[in-house]
This record gives structure tokens, sequence and C-alpha cells, in this order.
């Protein structure tokens, strides 16, 4: 593996292009036989993404508190780096268009090349989670904390509260319990893991490796960590920063916890922003309640030699995104001559298996553990779009007064999803109003429809990208 | 807010934020080392400049945006700390001067 | 609903249509605006905003004419909608620049400007030809690259998307019944008036007469009712930056701020058709020709970008048409929905009311495109 600098260092023309060094994308590009160019791109300074966030320069110490799953990233690291590739870091990619050329930032400096395959593994995000409040300095993500642990060693002090629902709860406040920060209260807000159809889905997650792993965290914390269970409520409290949490049991009183810091979390969903931006065809998922791109086993999608693979093709965990990319490393491989099909399979068997393994829980995970729609669909003066400050009540309002629009007209009207972020944090909100709203699932509702940059990028960047006569005559005119 | 927990060997590396120096450790994004100095509200909203923090520490939330060396506006949690690196917080994007 | 004979349908609920549709039920007339589909092109949602005269009208006296009317009417139109909505849509009309980056461009402007105010029959208005130097003076931060540039003070520009939502709110206040999802797939005709057969939601709005608004869709609709409407769409690229401090206070006909803070940089022509995906080259040559305009905006961050279609006819200007054989039946369409929505809630609206189009617009009908 050899590191790139900038973007002169990039050729013209790349045989694949990885985007992400989450598991995914660091199992494709250790999958691709060698003998081509691969460049794997890497928005963050080392590999390993959300889950493995740190691996390449945390110490044993660290690497213990966090759990064998996290140094599970070693290897798959130590395997992309024996491999033939590239490792661009601090590299956004912020345009790949359906051809197949990239737009790729380093340094503040932008490049056009082009490349015959591209994987993303652009991974997933934490599922928007807005309550009142939830804008104040102090309130952050589960996901975000857990990074800033493995890559930085820090952990919340003073009163701190976990809230949400999944399995990273757990895991988490186990973590933090490991490095010495207990949190002053975990409020769970699961509330479908007793229905009878979750329970049906049991039987095969009581096979998986899932079960085991979770008991024995969620046992720990518990003994250690006052829970409240059934939290249908949620308010974060301050004026210049977080000062308390409220919260509601049931249909119980609202109760009131001080508090310094709230992190939450309720799941993560595709980080759908590049495929949306690129035309894949787009399936909702209804148990995961997300929408994700259309991929086969390889993890093609509907766009030719544009494959995703990973958490962004689907939620399915690090191993499962590893076992992904492996999928869409020797796919891609086979189609460039450099294996044959029956090679391609023989060595496709085990990461099948994997998969297949680890899909036996997801399905009770992802129910159980299903957000309640009171956190999808926040009250009506909860920040929707935090960019643009538009709340959830104005987009109520909007559809009441203007009509029953999509989200794309009610981008139009208030400006949410116009922001930065571009609709990453707000876009699964507004659409579950809309649905809510008008009677609809969120899969007859639609999302924002997403363009390149998909990323910001700045103008001068912009102002070297390639252009050609037509382009000038387009522009300068008369 | 946050502290430190002794895990890591990492070498010092001292930056300045708001004026102050500060030191943080080599690994750090600049959302990290702000948090670890004790800061938690990083910009005043667009719209309406009310106080926001870092929410995701990933990229995706765009709510960790300050000054790193007089350039606003930069995602603090996708840059590693440097040494020397001037940080200027409580910024907000309207009032930017060009 | 079913059996509800409207006075007026307005196919597309756009600036043209919307203008249209509070205009007609200000005066007391029921109205029903039939909107297309959450993803429809839709130009009203990617103009550039500007509220424009300079430059306007070469080889058609009456456009400049009809633009300026428009243009002087705009304040009053604002405060209106203010007024009934309250909502402040920001209009700024202190006036506007084009500005130029070589002698050829300015020569070009120029010379544009002084032949469509000689054109014979134009309320000619004045402009003034600046150097680079007074171009500086009046924008701070304008660069040194700017070699002169004209000035309007006819000129201005509005929040877009807020006129947009403000004309929508008009229409709910005035009573109008907006109808989203209901694109029209066939218009049938009998003496009473018309029958509209929309998509999507299989239903059937009446009317006794209707307007064709509906842009690019107009091809379509307009040989249902004996007119026709050739219009094509014409993609244009916009840039969009994270908002900041604001330094510029007019318009530039290619770069403007808007007063939440964020720059828009425009403005091309392609001929690509029915492209809305963006083009990286063109954006590439707006992008430099804007820091090369005003450098400071090197270190903006682009947020959006997109192409929006313009409705364009085969001369550029609008098509404003009266069925002889469906009578009731009339056609609007433009690319300056936003310099002209004043004109057609002011003007067009009162004469269709009355049954007829006003004088000003007798040169743009598609006969012109019949050439004997």
């Amino acid at each position: 593996m050899r590191t790139v600098g900038n973007v002169d260092e990039l050729p013209n023309e790349i045989d694949v292009a990885i985007i992400g060094a989450g598991p995914a994308g660091l199992a494709a590009a250790a999958a691709v036989r060698p003998g081509r160019t691969v460049v794997l791109f890497d928005e963050n300074p080392e590999p390993g993404g959300q889950i493995y966030r740190g691996i390449t320069s945390s110490t044993p110490l660290l690497q213990e508190m966090l759990g064998p799953d996290y140094r599970r990233g070693k290897e798959l690291v130590a395997d992309f780096a024996a491999a033939d590739v590239a490792y661009a870091p601090r590299a956004t990619v912020w345009m790949v268009s359906a051809d197949r050329e990239l737009a790729v930032s380093i340094a503040g400096r932008s490049r056009l090349v082009t490349a015959r395959h591209v994987i993303l593994a652009t991974g997933a995000l934490e599922r928007p989670f807005p309550i009142p409040g939830w804008t104040l300095p102090g309130v952050m993500t589960c996901g975000g904390l857990q990074g800033t642990l493995k890559n930085a060693g820090l952990v919340p002090d003073g009163n701190f509260v976990i809230a949400g629902t999944g399995p990273l709860l757990w895991l988490l406040a186990y973590q933090l319990m490991a490095a010495g920060a207990k949190p002053k209260a975990i409020l769970d807000t699961t509330q479908t893991m007793f229905r009878a159809e979750v329970l049906k889905s049991a039987a095969p997650f009581l096979a998986s490796p899932y079960l085991r792993k979770g008991r024995m965290l969620m046992r720990e914390v518990r003994k250690a960590v006052p829970v409240i269970s059934g939290v249908t409520e949620l308010v974060a409290h301050g004026t210049s920063g977080l000062e308390a949490i409220s919260y509601r049991k049931g249909r119980g009183e609202m109760q009131r916890i001080e508090a310094d810091s709230l992190f939450l979390h309720q799941g993560v969903i595709p980080n759908v922003n590049m495929a949306n931006a690129l035309g894949c065809e787009m399936i909702w998922d209804e148990t995961q309640l997300c929408w994700k791109p259309k991929t086969d086993a390889w993890g093609r999608t509907s766009i030719a030699d544009i494959s995703i693979v990973g958490d962004g093709a689907g939620i399915g965990g690090a191993e499962v995104a590893a076992a992904s990319g492996a999928m869409a490393g020797l796919d891609v491989s086979g189609r460039l001559g450099l294996i044959s099909d029956g090679e391609r399979d023989r060595l496709a068997a085990a990461h099948r298996d994997q998969i297949n393994l680890y899909g036996k829980g997801r399905r009770f995970l992802d129910m159980a553990f299903q957000p309640h729609p009171s956190f999808l669909l926040p009250a009506d003066e909860t920040l929707a779009c935090r960019c643009e400050e538009v709340t959830a009540g104005q987009i109520r309002a909007t559809l009441r007064d203007l009509g029953d629009v999509g989200p794309n007209q009610v981008k139009s009207y208030l400006r949410c999803g116009m922001g930065p972020c571009q609709g990453r944090m707000c876009g699964p909100t507004v659409a579950a109003i809309i649905a809510a709203e008008r009677g609809l699932s969120p899969e007859q509702v639609g999302y924002f429809r997403l363009r390149f940059p998909i990323k910001p990028t700045t103008v001068a960047e912009i102002a070297t990208m390639p252009f050609e006569e037509k382009d000038l005559r387009a522009v300068v005119r008369g | 807010m946050f502290r430190r927990i002794e895990v890591n060997d990492r070498t010092a590396v001292g930056v300045v934020i708001d004026g102050m120096p500060f030191q943080g450790q080599a690994g750090d994004t600049v959302a990290a080392v702000l948090l670890a100095a004790g800061k938690r509200m990083f910009r005043r909203s667009a719209v309406a400049g009310e106080p926001r923090g870092p929410f995701c520490m990933m990229g995706v939330c765009f709510e960790c945006l300050v000054e790193i060396d007089g350039v606003p506006n930069r995602q603090g949690c996708l840059i590693p700390v440097t040494e020397g690196m001037r940080i200027v917080t409580g910024g907000r994007q309207t009032e930017a001067r060009q | 609903m079913s059996d509800r004979i409207f006075d007026f349908a307005i196919l597309g609920g756009g600036l043209t249509g919307a203008s249209l549709g509070w205009a007609l039920a200000k005066m007391g007339l029921s109205v029903a605006v039939l909107d297309g589909s959450d993803t429809g092109y839709r130009a009203s949602r990617g103009n550039f905003a500007l509220v424009w005269l300079q430059s306007k009208g070469l080889n058609m006296p009456s456009y400049v004419n009809w633009t300026r009317k428009s243009v002087e009417a705009w304040r009053g139109f604002a405060d209106d909608l203010q007024n009934e909505t309250g909502i402040d849509i920001t209009l700024e009309q202190d006036g506007g620049y084009h500005v130029a980056l070589s002698e050829t461009e300015l020569e070009k402007l120029v010379s544009i400007g002084r032949r469509v105010n000689a054109q014979p029959g134009v309320n000619s208005y004045e402009f003034e030809v600046l150097d680079g130097d007074e171009i500086r003076r009046r924008l701070p931060g304008a660069g040194p690259s700017i070699v002169g540039g004209t000035y309007s003070r006819y000129d201005g520009h509005v929040n877009a998307l807020r006129f947009f939502r403000a004309l929508h709110e008009a229409l709910r206040a005035a009573g109008v019944s907006f109808m989203p999802r209901h694109g029209v797939d066939r218009i049938a005709h009998d003496g009473g008036g018309f029958k509209l057969h929309t998509r999507g939601t299989q239903s059937l709005v009446k009317a006794q007469k209707i307007i064709l608004a509906a842009g690019l869709d107009n091809a379509r609709l307009a040989p249902m009712v004996g007119l026709n409407a050739p219009v094509r769409p014409q993609p244009g690229n916009i840039l969009v930056t994270e908002k900041t401090g604001r330094f510029l206070h007019a318009p530039v006909q290619t770069v403007r701020q808007t007063d939440e803070g964020s720059i828009m940089i425009g403005d091309s022509q392609e001929e690509t058709g029915y492209a809305e995906g963006v083009n990286l080259g063109i954006a590439s040559v707006m992008a430099d020709r804007a820091v090369k305009m005003f450098p400071a905006i090197a270190n903006l961050n682009i947020v959006r970008m997109w192409a929006c279609l313009r409705v364009i006819g085969p001369d550029g200007f609008p098509i404003y048409d009266q069925s002889e054989t469906h009578p009731g039946a009339f056609l609007a369409t433009c690319h300056s929905g936003v310099t002209l929505a004043a004109a057609h809630a002011r003007f067009l609206a009162p004469a269709m009311a009355a049954g007829k189009l006003p004088e000003d617009v007798g040169a743009f009908t598609a006969r012109r495109f019949h050439v004997s």
C-alpha cells in the first residue's frame, strides 16, 4: 500500500476506485486481485471508518477497553496495508458521475479522474433523533462519542446520559465504564422488543453470534447504571448548552435529570447521498425504516460498473460489511479478467457464508430496536432541519396550508434540506412527517432529490475543473 | 465535559484556541481537541445565531464549523491538529467578513 | 368538488400560474390551480430571482415595454403580497449590473443596451456605462479583472423561494383551490366549458375558462385547445455557496448575494434538452468568472449545484395566446417568470378575466412562428 498525498499523484485513469475506509472499503481493496490500479479514497486521516476509528494508532490499553470486536479492525487494516493499492487519506470525493468520473479534493485542490469500476463504501450515519433542544451544545450522538473515545481517548466528564435504542447503547456504556466513566442514567426508548411479530424473529437471533455478546453487555451495564426503560418522550433543556434532560416513562409524569451531556442513538441508516445523486435505483426497507440502494449479492447497483457495499447498501454491521466489500472486490477482479468466474466463486463462498450467518440475527435486531414513531415524528417546536432551522411544526403547517406536497416541494417552500449537510440530518424526518400528515408510507412519499457536490467544495476548486469550448460558449454569450 | 483518559502514548501537540495555548495530542481532530479543552459551543447558527456544538463527530452534520488558521467554516471533526494551529470558535457564517 | 365549475382553472402552479391565479381570485373569481408532481421540472424552483430589464428585448420592442411595465409594477406587487401574507419577500430594487471581463464583452453589453433602446416603439430607458474602476467603487469586493459594465436603476432581485411560498400562501388566503399532483392528462371542451382529466389522481376538474401555465408541459397541452406552444427545455446551471456576511448589496446579472447570505452564481444557457444533471465543465467556467468578478468568493464552499430547465420558445420571448377554436382557453409561457410576475398579476389577469389579452402582448402570439 502506498499513500497519495495530493491530487497530482493520482493517475488520470484508475481501474478500481473505492470510496470509504471502513470494513467494507478495506475488505474490498484487499480482495481485488493484484495487477491493476486500485485507489482507496478516505475522507479521514487514517483507515477504519467509524467502527474501527483510530485503530491504526490506538494503544493496546485502549483497544482492550473497546473490546474484541474493535480489534478485528487490525486484521482488516493489515490485509489492506499488504495489498497492492494506493491509499488517499483526507480525500473527499465530492462527485461520482454515472460514467465514473470522480471529482476528488485533497488539501484544497480538486481533480477529475476516471475509473473503470467504482465501489462505494461510504457507510452509514446515525438515524436522526430530533427531540426538543437537540441542537444544544452538549447533545451529541452515541456514535460520535464512541468515535471520540477511539480517536482521542476522551470520555465525558460530569453528569452524562445515554438515550435511545439499539445495541450500541449497551456497547458504548460498557466501553465507557471500562474507561472509568459511568453514565448517570440510560434512558431506553425501546418499545417494540416484546411484540409478537418481533419475537417470531427471535429464534434465528438466538442462533446468531449477536445474542451472547449482547446479553453479557447489558447485564454488566445494568448492574452499575440506572436504566429507565420504556421512555416515550425526551426533552433537552438549557440556554447556551445542555443543563438538564426531562423524560417520560410510558404515560407517567415528566421526570428531570440534571446533565451536561446527552448522547443519542436510535440506530444507523445508510448514507444515501452519493447513491441518490448518482441516480441509483433505491428501495425502501420496511424493517430498517430507511432507503437503500438496490444491490445484488456482489454489490452491483442499477448503474453499470458502480457497486455499493457495507452499511451504505443496507445496515448489516461490520462483519457483513467486510464480507460484502470482499464480494465486490472479487466481482470486480472477475470483470477485469484478473480471476476466472470459478475462482471468484470459490473465494466468495466464505464471505457469502459470513453474510448469511450474520443475516440470521439481523431481522430480530432490526425489529426489536425499531425506533418508536414518537421519536421519528418530533413535536412541533423541535427543529427538523438543523442547518436552516426549520421546525417540525412549520413543515406540518405548510402541508396543511399549501397542500399535500412532497419533500422536494416542502424543501422549496421552507429550505429544509438546503444547508451544508444536504439533508443528512433532516431528510428522513421531513419525509416521515409528510408521510404521517398525508397518511402515506415513506416509500410513497419519496425523498429529497440530491445533487453533486455531495460534500461542500470551494468555488476555487470547482473553477479548476476541466471544461470544453462549448461550455465556455454556454456561459459567455452574445 | 470531557476528560482525557491516559490510554494513548501520543505526542503532545500545542494549539492556540481563541487566543489561548492548549496542549492536545497527535491524532486529535480539531473538534476533539476543543472538547478536551472544555469547549462545547463551537459557533452560532447561521439563521438565528443559536449556540451550536459538535454533534456527529464524523463529518455529516456540519455543526463543528470553526476557523482554522484563518480559514472559516472548516469541519473540525475531519481535520487533525498540527503544531501551532490557530483555532477560533464562536463564529457565525452570516457575520463572516469577505 | 366533483360538480363544481370554476371560473378559471390554471394548469400549473409555478410563478406564472400562481401570479395569475392570485390576481384572478382577488377579483372575486373562483379559481383552481392544478399543479404537477413533487419531482416535476418546475422552473419556478430553479431561477436566479432577478427582477430585470437591462439587455432584454433585442428584436422585440414589445418585450422591452412589457418587461419595463412589470419591473415598474414590482414594488407595488411585492407590497400587496406582503400585506396579504405577512411574508416579506425582500425585494431589493436599487439597480443591477452587468459586468464584463474583457473589452469584447463590454462592447457587446453596451451595443445591446443601445440597440435595445433605439428600437422603434420602445419605451426607452436610461442605463449607465461604467468603467472597471467605477464598478469597483460601487461594488466593494469587485475584482481587478473587471474592465467595465452597465448599470440600470430599474433592476433588482428578490428572495425567489420565499416569493414562491408567498404566492402559494396568497392563493390559499384568496380561497383558491390548489391541487397538487393534479397533472392534466387531457382537456375536453364542450359548449359549457372545459373538463380537465388529471393523471395520478384520476379526477375531473371543470372550469369555464382555463389558462395553460404549465411550463414545458404546455407544448403537449396547447394543441388540445387549438393552440401552439413550441417551447423547449434550456438548462441553466446554478451554483449556491454557504451563507456568509453580506457584502454584495446589488445584483450582478450572473452573481448575486441573497438576503440570507448565500452567493448564487449563474447563468448558463445550454441546449442539452432535459438534462437536469450538473454540468461540471459549465460549473467550472461560471465559478472561474465569479471569482474573477469577486475574488473573495474563491474560498466559499459551494453547497448546492443544480441545473434548472428554462421554458424557452423559438425566439426566447413569451407566448401569450387565446384560442379561437376553444373560446376561454388561454396560454401563458415565458422564461422570466420572476420579472414578469407583476405584469401577469396586474395586467394579464384582468384582461383574461374580461375574456381577452392586453394590447401589450399582441406581438407574443404563437402565430408569429408561422412564417408565410
